[in-house]
């Protein structure tokens, strides 16, 4: 704290979940670091890793179980189609809001110096290679790895 | 609060941010891009100008705005203006601070 006044260098955020709005969460608290000038880096786990697997990532939904903020029966948002229903609509609403979609977001946070890591073992669990994911997914990294990237003053870990 | 900068009297806000766009002239503007420690180079003009015509149109600015803009790209926009670059040029081109997320 003392060193540097507590002033925020760089977030750490690991993604662990492939539903939109966590996956919304974990791009615009890193893209909002990057402008505020603030370095940021996404870990990408477990099913995070959808939300740069090329031909899973622009296919998210929103969860309608299991999520009481939906204000939908959980008996209903089981229905086939409600999770596609309920992502469109979502998706307008981002829209609206000039939100980009889960591509273009990707593309603002390599342009503007957000690092992506894939975890190494997610790959492997889920059989993914390299070139299934987003080009712009800087290299695939154990859970080592990502603590070194993690080393300094001012550096927070966000867990999504 | 009042500030003396480049022989003028301007008034900002507590961000240093001007609070009359009036009161900004290149002069004002090459001092402020100095206390951020950028020289201004013909790009970097062609950029205020073009947020300051945006903001006179009541264009909401941010970063996928700027993006697509046609005059410059993101990842030039922050090797421009490195550090929050929608914050800094912003407070260069004598204009409000964008309130946007994205």
């Amino acid at each position: 704290m003392s060193e540097h006044n507590g002033a925020i260098k760089k977030m750490m955020i690991i993604l662990s979940k492939g539903t939109l709005e966590n996956v919304y969460a974990a791009f615009v608290l890193a893209n909002g670091a990057r402008m505020e000038g603030i370095d940021a880096e996404i870990f990408f786990t477990f099913f995070g890793l959808e939300a740069v697997h090329k031909k899973k990532l622009e296919h998210l939904h929103v969860a309608t179980v299991g999520n009481p903020a939906m204000h939908m029966p959980t008996m209903l948002g089981g229905l086939p189609g409600m999770e596609a229903l309920a992502s469109s609509m979502m998706k307008k609403e981002m829209e609206k809001v000039d939100m980009p979609d889960v591509h273009e977001f990707l593309d603002i946070m390599t342009a503007s110096g957000v690092k992506l890591w894939a975890c190494k073992l997610a790959m492997d669990m889920f059989h993914y290679k390299k070139e299934d994911l987003y080009d712009g997914v800087d290299d695939i990294i154990t859970v080592g790895d990502f603590y070194n990237h993690s080393q300094g003053e001012g550096v927070h870990m966000l867990f999504v | 609060m009042e500030k003396t900068i480049a022989g003028k009297t301007i008034t900002v806000n507590e961000e240093g941010y001007l609070t009359d766009f009036s009161q900004w002239d290149e002069k004002v503007g090459e001092a402020l891009a100095a206390e951020a420690n950028i020289p201004l180079s013909a790009r970097h003009w062609e950029i205020l100008k073009y947020l300051q015509n945006e903001q006179k149109n009541q264009v909401a600015l941010s970063i996928r705005r700027i993006g697509k803009s046609g005059v410059t790209d993101i990842k030039e926009f922050y090797q421009l203006f490195p550090n929050a670059p929608l914050k800094t040029a912003t407070k260069i081109a004598g204009i409000p601070k964008p309130a946007s997320c994205i």
